[in-house]
């Protein structure tokens, strides 16, 4: 009864005459309305009351999992928790409810906690300058693809049309260096889970823009020829965009700046904990070196020497990303983050997030495959190959069985090299009485997948719906209240 | 105890971080290593451990204080009246928005790539694609952009995909902030922008067809165009019509499927999301079902289950980076989720009824102004048919008149002093009072004599 009712679409609940919010007073003499003819008739939207619509929205609510409430150990997302301090932070009304077109003047709190954050993320990063402006991870390596292509092209050299991307890469990155204008060679990884050293140098020349990686890789590792790598596309004549998707395992370990990337980005949903919201927003701040510094999205904060702050756009900008200076709102709680770690405690994130990722491997390198059996990153790739191969159970099983014992699946079938990937990050807020029961449900699944392999093949079974079917989803999509498209293709 | 080794971890405790350094040791030993610096081999040692500068910790009361006294050096509206517009919009928004959508179960969950513990979210972003379908009276929408002005980019990359051609005209006054995105987004594209006037595209019939013609209605100075002249221009040939507005215009106004857009898009942040210094926000994308195909972003499709009950999951995602990688639509991934929802309890809220009421209540009060302002020797409307934003024009610079109305508590309007001599633009919402509204006219009245 209950679980019906709330599936039960606005539009259903629809009732003539109902609402549900109070209308302010019209205090001003009325105007005449414009002709009718320019006027829309009807504007098909629910009528609910307000209590309905808390109800259904509160209802509906639970059918999620949540960091608040489960455990996320999804490989590259970093489902961290969310501190409920900077959401206060972020919702003062001299940070909430200021306009993005207000004079200079009027804004400098704003501005001063922007300018602060571009300067830690470039301490953290070791690089030149920051720019906030990205809206997300994805515009942050397009903004930086974009700042590539066009230090290349300031130095007239417009042969560069190739990019060199790892298989193992996001994709993201193949989907951003295409619409920064590029071609995309993807290169292999070697046996022990680093770039390909020989497959590297086949393919450079000097046609290459330069190399797209994330460090640690997607496999869970520390590519230990990084510096080799560095060497090979500085050599060529092409720079470096660092992935920072990644991010939270090397803070304080290393600066990407250092071992010479020229352009790094950070996902601020990830590392530094603006709430995920079921799919954004994110924020995807632009780190670079000297060399790209002029190319960077417009805006930068700038201080003068009388201490005030000013929106710049540097000199030879790729342009502006978004309307207005980037999602202020991530910004400030990326902010507040970083300020209540302070440098202890940025140092251990990577340490706590590393070690949980090694515990993990440890514990459960008995009990599924471990294609990279060396000392991860903050995450670390299993394989359900053999489990496969013996009891027909596959990632997707036991990754769905999971959330029976109220765990998120881990990312499956990611990296794209990795043969019925499991991809694990625990994350450093992790307590290791969590992971020790993670370790125990794992085993209860792997014996489940040889006495009762069927368990697995049509898990979940508690949750409001079981496996849907995605391919009926796709070949007739019903994408709204209104229709369906008949075989669309 | 002989033999034990002593096993090295850093001993700060920090504030999100449960493991203690007891409970590391102990972690470190099940691993087999004795010290932390060991996991971290892998990195060259030159550049391992390098002296991080950054501030010490703060304790959360430290911080609010702090951080409470920067915002605080901001002029926020609210304390002052504004008047400000030009893309983003001050709207009233209810109590219920925020308390649904801080609700950790949509706050702290993750993008719904795990249908089964999703039905929440999903569910919700396919209330929100019938919300847009209806507002823009178009057959698909998508799950939302970064912002309005991405959106539009994202619409030009489209149109240029479905019409393979990468020649595209924009069209009348669209906002400068949008046009330097799709600038930016399209410049390595081999796509070629120009601007042309409406006139000027009906009466050329020789030129090459383009992909697409970008208007925005109503246009950045307010000025609603003649939709019997859009539909002329959405006939010229094969080009796709995209058409960019607003969500409080779109509520009371002939929607653009009457002049046969192909592609709408908006900036979703009046309905229901706080201005927050420009973002997050999300961008609406709607479109012909023809088109689906070639959509950008996550797109949210009704189905069923194993056991045949209905349930929603993210589908056409053979278009996405994920799966496409570098033949994708779009390389967009994280987008706008908790904002669609704000706009999507927003609208549910408000409703059929609310919505047509304050639309209106915006325009009976901009119209007041208007006339008004109109009167006082020196001003001059500069918008003939407009909504709830206009132009005028100023006896002196805008920046001395904004000067002088921020000393009297008051956020004045945009500078459009690029497009109209002295001009600024003014956007009247619910919010501004009538008691504010006549402020703003006494002291516009003075500023002649300023």
């Amino acid at each position: 009864m209950k679980n019906s009712n709330v599936r039960k679409l606005l539009m259903d609940r629809s009732i003539e005459g109902k609402v549900g919010a109070t209308m302010p007073s019209i205090d001003v003499p009325l105007q005449t309305l414009p002709n009718k003819k320019f006027l829309r008739e009807n504007l098909a939207m629910p009528e609910v009351s307000e209590n309905e619509i808390v109800r259904y929205f509160s209802s509906i609510s639970q059918m999620n999992f949540s960091i608040d409430h489960n455990f996320y150990p999804l490989g590259s997302c970093t489902m961290k928790y969310n501190p409920k301090l900077n959401d206060d932070i972020a919702g003062f009304p001299g940070f909430n409810e200021i306009h993005p077109l207000q004079n200079i003047d009027t804004i400098q709190g704003a501005l001063e906690i922007m300018f602060d954050l571009q300067n830690i993320l470039a301490e953290i990063t070791g690089m030149s300058g920051t720019s906030l402006a990205p809206m997300a991870g994805a515009e942050a390596e397009l903004a930086g693809m974009l700042m590539i292509r066009a230090y290349h092209r300031n130095r007239e050299d417009f042969k560069r049309k190739k990019v060199i991307i790892p298989d193992s890469a996001h994709g993201t990155n193949p989907a951003s260096a295409v619409m920064a204008g590029f071609e995309v060679i993807s290169i292999p990884t070697d046996t022990n889970g680093n770039t390909d050293l020989e497959a590297l140098k086949n393919v450079v020349d000097a046609s290459t823009a330069g190399l797209m990686l994330t460090q640690p890789s997607t496999l869970g590792l520390f590519d230990t020829n990084i510096l080799e790598v560095v060497k090979i596309i500085n050599s060529n004549g092409g720079l470096i965009y660092g992935d920072g998707a990644n991010l939270n395992a090397i803070l304080g370990k290393v600066k990407p700046g250092e071992i010479g990337f020229d352009v790094v980005h950070s996902n601020l949903h990830k590392t530094f904990t603006q709430p995920h919201g079921g799919g954004g927003p994110g924020a995807g701040a632009i780190m670079v070196s000297d060399k790209l510094i002029d190319f960077l999205p417009d805006p930068i904060v700038t201080k003068d020497k009388i201490d005030k702050f000013d929106l710049s756009k540097p000199q030879k900008s790729i342009g502006k990303m978004g309307a207005f200076h980037g999602n202020f709102g991530a910004l400030v709680r990326a902010y507040s983050y970083i300020r209540t770690l302070g440098k202890e405690g940025i140092n251990n994130i990577s340490e706590d997030a590393v070690i949980n990722a090694n515990y993990l491997r440890i514990k459960l390198k008995d009990t599924l495959d471990l294609p990279y059996d060396r000392i991860c990153s903050h995450e670390v790739v299993f394989s359900a190959k053999t489990i496969k191969e013996k009891y027909g159970v596959n990632a997707l099983d036991i990754a769905k069985r999971l959330i029976d014992y109220d765990i998120h699946p881990p990312t499956m079938y990611f990296p794209l090299t990795v043969e019925e990937a499991l991809l694990v990050e625990p994350t450093e807020t992790e307590s290791k009485e969590t992971l020790d029961e993670f370790i125990e449900t794992v085993k209860t699944i792997c014996e489940e997948a040889k006495t009762n392999p069927n368990l697995l093949h049509n898990a979940p079974h508690n949750t409001p719906n079981t496996r849907l079917n995605e391919a009926l989803a796709a070949r007739n999509p019903k994408l709204n209240w209104r229709n369906t498209i008949e075989e669309a293709n | 105890m002989p033999g034990a080794k002593k096993i090295m971890v850093n001993e700060y405790q920090s504030t999100y971080s449960p493991n203690t350094p007891k409970i590391k040791k102990q972690m470190l030993s099940d691993i087999g290593v004795d010290s932390y610096k060991n996991l971290f081999s892998d990195i060259p040692e030159k550049y391992r451990f390098p002296e991080l500068n950054l501030p010490a910790p703060t304790s959360e009361l430290d911080l609010k204080n702090e951080l409470s006294k920067i915002a605080n050096k901001n002029s926020t509206p609210g304390d002052y009246s504004s008047f400000l517009g030009a893309g983003a919009y001050r709207h009233f928004i209810p109590s219920v928005v925020k308390q649904i959508t801080s609700r950790s179960e949509f706050m702290t969950s993750y993008t719904p790539y795990q249908p089964e513990v999703s039905q929440g979210t999903l569910q919700a972003h396919f209330e929100f694609q019938s919300m847009v379908c209806e507002l823009t009276d178009m057959e698909v929408a998508n799950a939302g952009m970064y912002d309005g002005a991405t959106s539009a980019a994202e619409a030009v990359l489209m149109a240029c995909r479905v019409n393979k051609k990468l020649k595209v005209e924009i069209v009348g006054t669209v906002s400068p902030l949008y046009t330097d995105v799709i600038t930016t987004l399209t410049q390595a594209t081999g796509i070629e922008i120009s601007y042309n006037n409406i006139e000027t595209i009906l009466q050329n019939n020789n030129d090459e067809a383009p992909a697409c013609y970008v208007i925005q209605q109503p246009n950045f100075l307010g000025e609603i165009s003649d939709p019997g002249q859009l539909k002329l221009l959405s006939n010229k040939n094969n080009a796709l019509l995209i058409v960019i507005s607003e969500p409080m215009f779109l509520s009371m106004y002939q929607t653009p499927s009457y002049y046969n857009a192909d592609i709408v898009v908006a900036e979703g942040q009046p309905f229901g999301v706080s201005l927050a210094y420009g973002g997050p926000y999300a961008g609406l994308f709607a479109c012909k079902k023809d088109y689906i195909r070639q959509l950008p972003g996550r797109i949210v499709g009704e189905t069923i289950d194993s056991k045949n009950k209905k349930g929603y999951v993210l589908t056409l995602q053979t278009r996405e980076q994920h799966i496409k990688r570098e033949r994708a639509t779009s390389n967009i991934c994280t987008s706008v989720g908790l904002i669609a929802l704000m706009s999507t309890v927003y609208m549910a809220l408000q409703g059929k009824k609310g919505l047509k009421y304050l639309s209106e209540l915006c325009y009976h009060k901009s119209h007041y102004a208007a006339a008004k302002i109109n009167n006082l020797p020196g001003f001059e409307l500069q918008t003939n048919n407009f909504f709830k934003e206009f132009a005028i024009s100023c006896p002196i610079p805008v920046k001395e008149v904004n000067e002088y109305l921020h000393e009297n508590k008051i956020i004045g309007g945009y500078d459009v002093s690029d497009f109209i001599k002295n001009g600024m633009l003014l956007a009247i919402t619910e919010m501004n009072s009538k008691e504010e509204i006549d402020n703003l006219i006494t002291l516009l009245s003075q500023v002649k004599t300023l």
